[in-house]
C-alpha cells in the first residue's frame, strides 16, 4: 500500500478520517496548530479532540483571484462542526452562489493532492455538500 | 473641557495615489510639514514623534524622516500595527501628552503600496520533492488555497457572509451597493486616489476577486501620508485665538487587540475588539452613536463595512442591512458613513489610513470640506483594524477652548 501523509498535522487519516484538535483540559477551548498556552485561559496541559466529520458552512468566499500556482476558482469556507470552527474548501461542488449556500450541510472528504520523490502521497482535506446537487443526481 | 483633554492642533494629509517622484521620506515629510503648518507650530515645538509604516517597519522611518524636517533630537517611536499602524502612531503620540511627559507630539503615517498586488496570499511557495511536516500545524506543504485562503479579499468576504448567516439580508448586490455608495461619495473628494463614479452594473460585472468582492469592492493600494501635531490642554490655552479656533478635541482615543474567541483561530474575529474599542470610546466621549455627525470606518472591502455598522452601533444589532437600505449612510442620510469614499476609492496605503481618516472627520468638524462638507458636523468618529488584529477608535469633537 502506498504510504499516505496528511497534509497538516490535524487531518487524522486511516478508514475514518477526520480532524482532531488540541483542546484546553480547562476550559475546552480548541486549537487547530500549536500553542505554547491557551490564549482563552492561559492552560497550558491540553488533550487530542476529535472534531465532528459534519457540519454547516457559516461562510464563503469563491477566490478567483489567488497566488500562481493555487487554481482558481476555489470555494473557501468557515464551517462550524458540532460547534468548533473549521476552515476548509468546500470541494466536489459547482463554484457558484447557487450550488454554494450560507447555511448548507457538508461532510468532510479527503484527496490526494500530490506524491513525493519516495512515493508518499500527501493527503489533503475538504467539505462537501452532504445533499447530492442536482447534477449529480441526475446522473 | 479639562485640563486632561488632548487636542489636535494641525491635521494634514497627502494626496492619495500614484506618487512615482516621491519617496517614503518625502510623503512623509509632505504630510509631517503639512500638519505643523497647519497647527501654527514647529518641529522644535514638538516633545515626541510616533511614525507609523508598515512595509518597511525595520527602516527606522522616525529617524529618516527627522532628517528632513528636523533632527530636534526627542524620542522617535518607529510603529507598526498592521492596518491600525497610523492610528497606533497618533495614540502613541497622545499618550505621551497625556502622560505629561510633554506638550505637543507629531504623529505621522506613510505608506507606498502603489502597483503592489494582493498583500497577502500572493505568492504561495512551491511543493517541496519530499513531504516534510513543518511549522505549527505540521504541514507537509503551503495550505494557501488547500485549506481555505489567505488573502485579504476573501478573508473579509467570508466575514461579511458570516454576517449574513448569522442574521440574514446580504446578497452580492447587497455588498456592490456598499461600494457603489463610496465610489459616489469619492467624487467630491480631490485627494482620493480615485474618484470616479460607477454604476452597480459595473461593480458587479467587474474582475471578481473572491466572491462577493468584485475589484472596486476593494480597498486600492496607493501611495501616501498623512500627519496630525496634539496639543495638551494647557499648552493649548497658550496658543492664539485662531489656532484654539481651529483645534479638535479628541473625545476618545482607543486601541484594542482581539481577544479570544471560538472560530478566532480559523477567521480572524474582527467584531469583538471593534466593539469592545467602539463602547470604549462611547463612554470616553460621554456620548452615543446617534450623536456622531459623521463616521469614517475601516471599509478595508465592501463586505467590512457592513459588519462595522453594526460593531459601532450605528444600528441595533443585526440590523446593518436595514440600516444601509434605508439610505442613512450615504452623504445625505442620518448617519453618514464614508463621505471621503472610503478605503475602496480614497485609498488604502496602510499606515496612512489610520491618520488620513481623522483628517476628513477634522475637515468636515472644522467646516472645511468644501464641497462634501456634512453642514453643521459637531462630532464624528473614525475606525480603522487591521488584521492579527488591532482596533483604533478615535472620536473628535467641535468644542470650544
Amino acid at each position: 500500500m502506498t504510504n499516505q501523509i496528511p497534509l497538516v498535522d490535524y487531518l487524522v487519516l486511516g478508514d475514518e478520517p477526520h480532524l482532531v484538535a488540541n483542546e484546553c483540559t480547562a476550559c475546552g477551548a480548541r486549537y487547530f496548530d500549536r500553542r505554547n498556552a491557551c490564549a482563552s485561559c492561559g492552560g497550558s496541559a491540553f488533550a487530542k479532540a476529535a472534531i465532528q466529520t459534519t457540519g454547516v458552512v457559516k461562510a464563503f468566499t469563491i477566490v478567483s483571484f489567488a497566488a500562481p500556482g493555487v487554481p482558481v476558482p476555489f470555494v473557501a469556507a468557515y464551517v462550524d462542526c458540532g460547534g468548533t470552527s473549521v476552515r476548509g474548501n468546500v470541494v466536489n461542488v459547482e463554484p457558484n452562489d447557487t450550488a454554494v449556500t450560507l447555511g448548507m450541510a457538508v461532510r468532510l472528504t479527503t484527496s490526494v493532492m500530490g506524491t513525493d520523490e519516495a512515493g508518499t502521497e500527501a493527503v489533503s482535506f475538504g467539505f462537501e455538500p452532504i445533499t447530492p446537487t442536482a447534477g449529480e443526481a441526475a446522473a | 473641557m479639562s485640563a486632561d483633554d488632548i487636542w489636535i492642533l494641525g491635521i494634514h494629509m497627502t494626496k492619495f495615489g500614484k506618487h512615482t517622484d516621491l519617496d517614503l521620506i518625502d510623503l512623509a515629510s509632505e504630510a509631517a510639514l503639512g500638519a505643523l503648518a497647519d497647527g501654527g507650530v514647529t518641529m522644535a515645538q514638538m516633545g515626541v514623534l510616533a511614525a507609523g509604516n508598515l512595509m518597511q517597519a525595520s527602516a527606522g522611518i522616525g529617524q529618516q524622516l527627522q532628517k528632513q524636517i528636523g533632527q530636534t533630537g526627542i524620542p522617535a517611536y518607529n510603529v507598526a500595527n498592521a492596518c491600525a499602524t497610523g492610528a497606533t502612531a497618533l495614540r502613541t503620540a497622545i499618550m505621551a501628552v497625556k502622560a505629561g511627559e510633554c506638550d505637543m507630539g507629531l504623529a505621522v503615517g506613510v505608506e507606498k503600496l502603489s502597483g503592489a498586488g494582493l498583500l497577502t496570499g500572493g505568492s504561495r511557495r512551491p511543493d517541496s520533492d519530499t513531504w516534510q511536516p513543518s511549522g505549527r500545524y505540521g504541514s507537509v506543504a503551503s495550505i494557501d488555497g488547500r485549506i481555505g485562503t489567505d488573502i485579504m479579499p476573501g478573508v473579509f468576504a467570508q466575514i461579511g457572509m458570516e454576517y449574513g448567516h448569522k442574521y440574514g439580508g446580504t446578497s452580492f448586490e447587497l455588498f456592490a451597493r456598499i461600494s457603489e455608495k463610496n465610489h459616489a461619495h469619492s467624487t467630491l473628494n480631490p485627494l482620493a486616489a480615485y474618484s470616479k463614479r460607477f454604476t452597480l452594473e459595473e461593480i458587479m460585472g467587474d474582475i471578481m476577486i473572491a466572491y462577493p468582492n468584485t475589484r472596486p469592492m476593494c480597498s486600492a493600494n496607493c501611495d501616501g501620508a498623512a500627519a496630525a501635531v496634539v496639543v495638551s490642554d494647557a499648552a493649548l490655552q497658550k496658543l492664539s485665538r485662531e489656532q484654539r479656533r481651529r483645534a479638535l478635541k479628541v473625545s476618545a482615543s482607543v486601541l484594542t487587540s482581539d481577544p479570544y474567541t471560538e472560530g478566532c483561530q480559523v477567521l480572524p474575529d474582527v467584531n469583538t475588539l471593534t466593539r469592545n474599542a467602539a463602547a470604549i470610546a462611547y463612554e470616553q466621549a460621554g456620548i452615543g452613536p446617534s450623536d456622531l455627525d459623521l463616521v469614517e470606518l475601516h471599509d478595508c472591502f465592501a463586505t467590512a463595512e457592513l459588519v462595522h455598522y453594526d460593531n459601532l452601533g450605528l444600528c441595533e444589532p443585526g440590523g446593518a442591512v436595514d440600516l444601509f437600505n434605508s439610505g442613512a449612510t450615504w452623504r445625505d442620510g442620518a448617519m453618514p458613513v464614508n463621505v471621503s469614499g472610503g478605503l475602496e476609492s480614497k485609498g488604502h496605503p496602510i499606515a496612512a489610513t489610520g491618520i488620513a481618516n481623522i483628517w476628513e472627520v477634522a475637515t468636515h468638524l472644522r467646516g472645511e470640506a468644501g464641497d462634501r462638507q456634512i453642514e453643521g458636523a459637531k462630532v464624528g468618529l473614525a475606525h480603522v483594524i487591521g488584521l492579527g488584529s488591532a482596533c483604533g477608535v478615535h472620536i473628535l469633537e467641535k468644542a470650544s477652548v
